[in-house]
């Protein structure tokens, strides 16, 4: 019998050929390509004056020096704003190359092309760009403030202003019993992948035919952007996304400039070209995220539940918005989490800067979000001596009350409504695994000791797999092996592994005869993209459903040629055999061959299926009506709505009395992400996720001065956590499947960063007696919070007017 | 260097002995180990995450000593012996698993215990760890992470790599067993 596939922690597919050398990323193709290079700008904030080559034609191996005059038609018009939004009324992009002016330290003003890379930077230092610096805005209150700007002709740096009000907030918040304002504030991070972003094309001059590789999380989306930009038609173009070396988020965003240069430059040479971003290039040149201000007013009773909740936040966008107000359009209404939270108003203003722009990192706004809901939390349940998971209780949205419409807008124009999770049942797993009740006698024993600990805690709600669509197509080859194709794009979720164990169990075939392709618009033409942890739920459940279509056809062609019903048959292991009668069957290999006619025989397996190879009835055509040839299939999936997964998670710290080093010792998780495909993958994609909280948390900042300069990019600078900064993670799971998908499954892959900082700040303020409002935060700032606490300027918990020692437990 | 009247660079002749094999390559001399591993003799498996020595996604073994091959020039490994991550499946205590590759004990660990995602930093870690084990063929579980914690991993964590490195002592040690057996 075929043992079950799906839902095991089956090892993965890719692991043989990524551990022995035979991965292919994109800057291991394309060997005989020239090379692109940039001139960026070394100003935050500058009109271009001239652009000096002359030292630079001569250097031997230059074969092309570019800059924005060069660019014809739509090559030289602004990038596209992906993701309009009526409230986005002065969104901004910049150009491939950078025409007049610059407005972040990085923008790409000149390009080189090259025989290779050193040529290239060589050229790139004997050009001189005389510039015109002009005010710099840096941070989100010079943003706010208004008095500089980064554009002429955007008042006061607001790209974008919106509310969504839920019920009237100004009445129950003023008669609330309870009110509390909390003024919150996270720094940036970026999502620094393994790999930096690259592009490699090649034109095909005697058909007229591009076909470029990108590091991209959108093969689909860079294809189409492409074919506009260099006005080609669409099938004319190709794109493919190899290996590719990690995303969070970043290759999301497309075009970038290089996508749309590298492509131009290979079609005006009629030579390949290649661009691999380097460490510096991705810190000044792609984008970051995270940066807000946050005010948040809450009203609540004196049993902790929340009556009015009145948010307004101040996100930076960085120089341009050409991915739209996503992320402050996430924070806006992901930040409700698990949690009724009576009126709810939530206002924010997306702030241009002279800084790398910013675009969704891993989590997309949510880690903000949770961050204002779960310090609010905390900070009722001080405000009333209550343990703090029983406030969060009393706040949750009940399973009975599923789904639950907020009754705002999400991220996709559609309703933030949940369709599935157990938030109490989530709470009392965490509160078994971290021991809850028990740390009040672990901190006294701590303290007796000399130490200082703190337990924190942290849920969210998150919105996956978000449309509009991904499709699935499966081809049966008459070897029997099995081809899957889906649109989007892998960057380590392990695709080939999960998609293939869906296809096995769905269709009655073993894995090794599976093979799964993503991102190659060969392909699958029609294909969004890898973003909000949609993968799984959305390419899943189309090849769900294209392998039931599939799983139908073999029946019908089986049924037909063994003269039984097709209700009869099962498929096992390759094979369609009679239930119960096992020896009648035949493999799917011969159902390919069946299932489509042929004149030529070119294999002994095709013979079978040639015009005089057996009986056939002279009344019907070689292929019916209804059918096509082949044995394959093809569907979409497209829901409503996203689905909501959900998880809690737990930390105890200890921070150093004298130093103010500050330890996790022990992390928890529980995480529900609906029916698991794979659990060991979802597993490591919580471990990968915690970890980049942990850094976003403790270690991760962009240290721009007020000049505009990045001061920290490289990995030297920028603290990205090693192995000795992650704590060892303990998760647990809970399965509550969604209803709105054929496989019962929700998201996974953004799921374990989005409550770190929540849940450490959380920590360490329970290890410290005084509120944190910052993250990320450093032992300097902790000591520095420190001292200010000492001299009054930072207020006590209330619980400590109390006992310093006790949790109160309710 | 750049010539500065002519433009043209001095190359050099580099022979390497690179998993086994006398390599031979005209460099010029600021050529990276990493660039003439990767692009002058194609061995991708080597990858390059930060160009200064940080990640540790390039490292590769120098005489059986692991470096950073984006801070040596191509030339300074005139011959000496290097090993890529392409080369660890020759290792004398590889074996062919099922799927066709030949893979070291590290390799098949990290294959088992979800040690990668996207896989771009792994043949450091590979290299790495295959080093360490020689030196340590038993860590514990802390002596584990301290030997990784040197390399950049943006997507597992580390938790899994932790347990690779473990699960890959253990398959040494299963391997040797067999060999006296």
């Amino acid at each position: 019998m075929t043992t079950q596939l799906f839902g095991a922690p089956i090892r993965r597919k890719e692991d043989p050929r990524l551990v022995t050398g035979g991965g292919r990323y994109l800057d291991d193709l394309g060997h005989d390509a020239l090379a692109a290079a940039f001139v960026r700008s070394p100003h935050a904030h500058a009109r271009i004056v001239d652009v000096d080559a002359s030292d630079a034609v001569d250097v031997e191996g230059v074969v092309g020096i570019y800059v924005h005059d060069d660019l014809p038609g739509r090559v030289g018009e602004p990038l596209p704003l992906l993701i309009p939004h009526p409230t986005l009324t002065h969104g901004r992009t910049g150009y491939a190359l950078a025409r007049d002016e610059v407005n972040h330290v990085g923008e790409p003003v000149v390009m080189v092309v090259a025989t290779d890379r050193y040529v290239a930077e060589d050229a790139c230092q004997r050009i001189r760009v005389s510039y015109e610096p002009l005010p710099v805005v840096v941070g989100i209150e010079a943003a706010r403030d208004g008095d500089l700007l980064v554009h002429d002709d955007v008042p006061g740096n607001v790209a974008a202003h919106m509310l969504q009000e839920v019920g009237d907030v100004a009445a129950a918040m003023a008669a609330a019993p309870r009110t509390l304002t909390l003024e919150l504030d996270i720094e940036r991070s970026a999502c620094t992948p393994m790999e930096g972003k690259g592009v490699y094309a090649r034109w095909d001059h005697e058909r007229g035919e591009l076909r470029m590789y990108s590091s991209t999380q959108t093969s689909t989306g860079v294809r189409a952007a492409v074919a506009a930009k260099l006005d080609l038609p669409l099938a004319k173009v190709e794109c493919i996304a190899p290996d590719v070396g990690g995303g969070f988020g970043v290759k999301i965003m497309h075009p970038w400039p290089e996508e749309v240069l590298v492509p131009w430059a290979a079609r005006l040479l009629d030579r390949p070209v290649k661009w691999v971003e380097d460490r510096r290039e991705h810190f000044i040149g792609s984008a970051h995220e995270r940066g807000q201000l946050q005010t948040v007013t809450v009203g609540f009773d004196d049993e902790g539940r929340v009556l009015a909740l009145d948010v307004k936040f101040w996100h930076d966008n960085g120089a341009y918005t050409p991915y739209g107000i996503i992320v402050p359009i996430i924070t806006s209404t992901q930040l409700l989490g698990p949690y009724k939270p009576g009126a709810y108003r939530c206002e924010f203003w997306s702030l241009y800067t002279n800084t790398v722009l910013v675009t969704p990192y891993r989590g997309a706004g949510r880690p903000q979000g949770c961050f204002a809901m779960e310090r609010t939390m905390d900070a009722i349940a001080d405000e009333l001596g209550l343990d703090r998971t029983e406030v969060r209780s009393r706040n949750f949205i009940l399973p009975s009350e599923m789904p639950y419409d907020h009754g705002l807008l999400f991220q996709d124009g559609r309703p933030l409504k949940y369709d599935s999770g157990d938030f109490p049942a989530s709470l009392a797993k965490l509160k078994d695994l971290v021991g809850w009740d028990d740390f009040a006698d672990y901190r006294a024993r701590a303290e007796a000791a000399g130490r200082k600990v703190g337990l924190g805690i942290g849920c969210y709600v998150e919105g996956t797999g978000v449309g509009p669509y991904e499709g699935g197509h499966i081809q049966i080859e008459t070897s029997g092996r099995v081809n899957v194709a889906t649109g989007l794009t892998s960057q380590g979720q392990g695709h080939e592994t999960v998609f293939a164990q869906i296809v096995a169990e769905e269709l009655g075939v073993r894995m090794e005869d599976v093979h799964v392709t993503t991102g190659d618009t060969r392909r699958m033409p029609y294909a969004v993209g890898t973003f909000a942890s949609r993968a799984a739920v959305m390419s899943g459940s189309a090849i769900a459903l294209a392998a039931r279509n599939v799983r139908a056809k073999a029946l019908r062609i089986a049924a037909d040629a063994l003269e039984v019903s097709p209700d009869d048959l099962e498929i096992v292991e390759g094979t369609v055999r009679v239930k119960g009668a096992p020896a009648t069957s035949m493999s799917l290999g011969t159902v390919s061959v069946l299932s489509n006619p042929l004149r030529y025989a070119f294999d002994d397996a095709a013979k079978a299926a040639t015009q005089f190879a057996g009986t056939f009835d002279p009344d019907k055509p070689p292929v019916a009506d209804d059918e096509e040839p082949g044995l394959e299939g093809r569907d979409f999936y497209s829901p409503t709505q996203a689905t909501f997964a959900n998880g809690m998670h737990a930390a105890v710290v200890e921070t150093d009395p004298v130093t103010a080093e500050i330890r996790i010792l022990r992390y928890c998780v529980i995480h529900d992400c609906g029916t698991m495909i794979n659990p060991m993958i979802v597993e490591g994609q919580v471990h990968g996720g915690v970890a980049q909280g942990v850094g976003g948390a403790l270690y991760e900042r962009m240290a721009y001065d007020e000049s505009g300069q990045l001061l920290n990019a490289s990995f030297m600078d920028f603290l990205m956590p090693y192995a000795s900064e992650v704590p060892t993670i303990e998760t647990d799971h809970l399965e509550t499947p969604s209803p709105l998908n054929p496989l019962g499954i929700k998201g996974a892959g953004e799921a374990g960063c989005i409550p770190v900082s929540a849940v450490i700040a959380s920590a360490i303020e329970d290890a410290e007696g005084f509120p944190i409002t910052r993250m990320p935060i450093s032992p300097n700032d902790l000591w520095e919070l420190r001292r200010r606490h000492a001299a009054g300027e930072v207020p006590s918990l209330h619980r400590l007017s109390s006992t310093s020692s006790k949790e109160p437990t309710a | 260097m750049t010539d500065a009247t002519t433009g043209a660079e001095t190359l050099h002749d580099v022979t390497v002995t690179v998993n086994g094999v006398r390599r031979s390559a005209a460099v010029p001399a600021r050529r990276l180990l990493s660039d003439f591993l990767r692009h002058d003799l194609e061995l991708t498996g080597t990858h390059v995450g930060c160009e200064h020595g940080v990640c540790g996604a390039c490292t590769v073994l120098v005489d059986g000593a692991p470096m950073r091959s984006c801070l040596m020039f191509a030339v300074t490994a005139q011959d000496h012996e290097v090993t890529t991550v392409e080369g660890l499946c020759s290792a004398p205590d590889a074996r062919v698993a099922p799927t066709g590759e030949s893979m070291n004990p590290v390799q098949q660990a990290f294959a088992e215990c979800h040690g990668l995602q996207c896989g771009f930093c792994t043949p450091g870690f590979l290299t790495t760890v295959t080093a360490y084990l020689e030196e340590n063929p038993s860590p514990t579980s802390e002596q584990a992470r301290e030997a990784i914690s040197g390399n950049l991993c943006r997507c597992t964590g580390y938790q899994n790599i932790v347990k690779s490195v473990l699960r890959a002592a253990d398959i040494r040690t299963e391997r040797a067993a067999e060999e006296l057996s």
